[in-house]
């Protein structure tokens, strides 16, 4: 586990035992659904409707972030669409609850949730709709990420930030110019295939009524998942593969690692879980408009991962927090918000040029990871933006 | 035969043409040397071989195999590893990190673990150093970790680009010291170097580039004692 250890000390001499096995691969999951179940059970009566509402946006903002910061932290390319690829994911999942609904249960209104032994699951069958929705959304998303990433992987820094970005304006565009949305279930038995075909999401009117089943348990379910997985990845090969991509591309290609090979990949896993955050996103009860594929938000995900530090996935998942949680207490300077938010990352450029907790995770802050010079070179330079 | 052959190279950087017709040979066990000023090709030879540069034609053969324009992570696998000029430390992982990157393709752990010790024998200030970040060590530590990693990819042919650049003398010597014991311990080395003086000293063989072309070639002995050669590159 000691990532900083003695090299002799991180390679295992045999094959894992049972009990070694429950441990490393078991136990993290369990406590990732203990972690779920306690969101779920504690938020709401302890923050009340409204606080919970801004935790579970929190938790949503935590995927996008942790997973952008595999892009943009560990293998050091800046990407500016990751809200592009959310939206993408967050339609394809609203569209898939929504029109699933309808057809199934005649309505998009939500199910009644299922009381065993006293206390209420949030476990519909509509649930596992949204769940098939997030999962195909998210592989939309990644196909998209492949078919952005082939190409514009070849380019470095600012050139491929601005293909990113524009791509993210392409989606806002095309998420502008789809069909008008169905509003009753006679609607939707009695469409065409051509108004199928148009992507009936309401265009800039935005797609409502989209039932709310992002319950605590399940987007922090999936956070702590993400989260999880991230941190596998940053340990494992691929994980040091990214991270010495963005140290050093030249010496990286020395050491033998296939540089694009790896870029796509960090591309492809940043796009699928930001699909998943903006699937969850959908139905949070947040309004779906196009505009949550614009510039405006990929820049907010990409601030709480400069802020968490270029590289730390405890770093990104508290900047999501305190990012979420900030403009919720500063409801009255609403138009100053970004405002605000550019004076912080200004006075965190200044403060702690590497983010938070810089590459290093909290718990390893002791061990020398927050010092070190200015470094970060192109990647730092990009943050300022 | 010889280790590596490379057969008239010719390689562009857009419209420059970098190397015009280069051919050498290292054979197995040697340490040859390639020097020559500013310019000469030798990095863009360096580079030519390990695939980070596409030859345009030519071909480069290792160990009996046709590996024109073979990408290097294809190649660092199969024993030939580059080690590029400016050193190309991971700065902010710590040392034990970048050398696990050097084991990058290997899977054999007791391998791994016993180059490891054969690397700190030759490296104790990398030892010392292990879990320090990368960026904070001086420049000739960072000149050793670099060596260290490229070792843990267990070359059978070691391309080292200027090892010596920027450092002090007395680090110079040392490098040097530790590239001719690491020769010894049966790394063949393709060596490119600014400091003729020392590269001619630890090589068995040199070969002298001019603008892309191979001017000179022969015993590093020989042609240190050259009058060409020390007018043109020894300085005296």
């Amino acid at each position: 586990m000691a990532a900083t250890g003695a090299l002799g000390a991180s390679i295992p001499k045999h094959r894992p035992s049972s009990e070694q096995l429950l441990r490393t691969a078991v136990l993290p999951w369990f406590v990732v659904l203990v972690l779920a179940v306690l969101a779920q059970i504690v938020l709401q009566p302890l923050l009340g409707e409204y606080g919970a509402k801004v935790a579970r946006q929190a938790g949503i903002f935590i995927i996008a972030a942790v997973s952008l910061n595999v892009v943009n932290g560990f293998t050091g390319q800046f990407s500016m669409g990751h809200a592009g690829f959310m939206a993408v994911g967050g339609y394809v999942a609203a569209f898939t609850t929504y029109y699933g609904s309808m057809v199934l249960y005649g309505s998009a209104d939500k199910l009644a949730y299922p009381v065993v032994a006293g206390v209420t699951l949030p476990l519909t069958t509509g649930h596992l709709l949204m769940l098939a929705g997030i999962a195909l959304g998210g592989c939309v998303a990644a196909v998209l990420g492949l078919l952005v990433g082939l190409p514009s992987l070849r380019l470095r820094g600012d050139y491929l930030a601005i293909v990113t970005l524009g791509f993210g304006e392409i989606v806002r565009v095309l998420l502008e110019l789809s069909g008008p949305q169905m509003f009753t279930a006679a609607e939707v038995k009695d469409a065409t295939v051509k108004q199928w075909l148009s992507f009936p999401v309401g265009g800039s009117l935005g797609f409502s009524g989209i039932p709310t089943y992002a319950d605590a348990f399940w987007v922090f379910l999936l956070a702590a998942g993400t989260c999880l997985i991230a941190y596998r990845i940053k340990q494992s090969s691929s994980g040091r593969a990214f991270l010495s991509i963005r140290e050093d591309e030249i010496a990286a290609r020395a050491m033998g690692i296939n540089l694009t090979a790896y870029k796509v990949r960090a591309f492809v896993f940043a796009a699928f879980f930001g699909g998943v955050a903006g699937g969850l996103l959908v139905h949070s009860g947040v309004p779906s408009q196009p505009s949550i594929a614009g510039f405006q938000a990929s820049f907010e995900i990409i601030i709480m991962v400069v802020l968490g530090g270029l590289g730390s996935i405890s770093g990104a998942v508290l900047a999501a927090i305190i990012l979420s949680v900030l403009p919720e207490m500063l409801r009255n300077l609403a138009e100053f918000r970004l405002i605000l938010y550019a004076l912080l990352l200004i006075v965190m450029m200044l403060v702690r040029p590497k983010g938070l907790f810089g590459v290093r995770e909290v718990w390893e802050l002791g061990r020398g990871g927050g010092s070190g010079g200015g470094g970060g070179g192109s990647v730092s330079g990009g943050g300022g933006r | 035969m010889a280790l590596l052959e490379v057969g008239s190279v010719n390689a562009f950087y857009g419209a420059v043409h970098a190397l015009k017709g280069v051919s050498l040979a290292v054979e197995k066990g040697e340490i040859l040397t390639l020097i020559g000023g500013n310019g000469a090709g030798k990095t863009t030879t360096l580079r030519a071989i390990s695939g980070m540069v596409r030859p345009r034609n030519g071909t480069v053969k290792f160990d009996g195999q046709d590996i024109t324009g073979t990408p290097p992570n294809e190649l660092v696998g199969r024993g030939l590893v580059h080690v590029p000029e400016g050193r190309g430390i991971f700065a902010n992982l710590t040392v034990a990190e970048n050398l696990e990157l050097g084991a990058y393709t290997r899977h054999d752990r007791a391998g791994i673990a016993a180059d490891l010790e054969r690397a700190f024998e030759l490296f104790p200030r990398v030892k010392e150093r292990q879990k320090q970040l990368a960026g904070t060590l001086s420049g000739g530590e960072q000149q050793m970790v670099a060596i260290a990693r490229a070792l843990l990819a267990r070359p059978k042919l070691l391309l080292l680009d200027e090892p010596s650049l920027g450092l002090a003398p007395q680090l110079v010597a040392t490098i040097f010291s530790i590239i001719r014991e690491i020769n010894r311990q049966g790394v063949t080395i393709l060596l490119v170097e600014q400091n003729a003086n020392m590269a001619l000293k630890v090589a068995h063989r040199a070969v002298v580039l001019e603008v892309g072309q191979v001017a000179m070639s022969g015993n590093a002995a020989d042609l240190a004692s050259s009058d060409a050669v020390k007018k043109a590159y020894l300085g005296h």
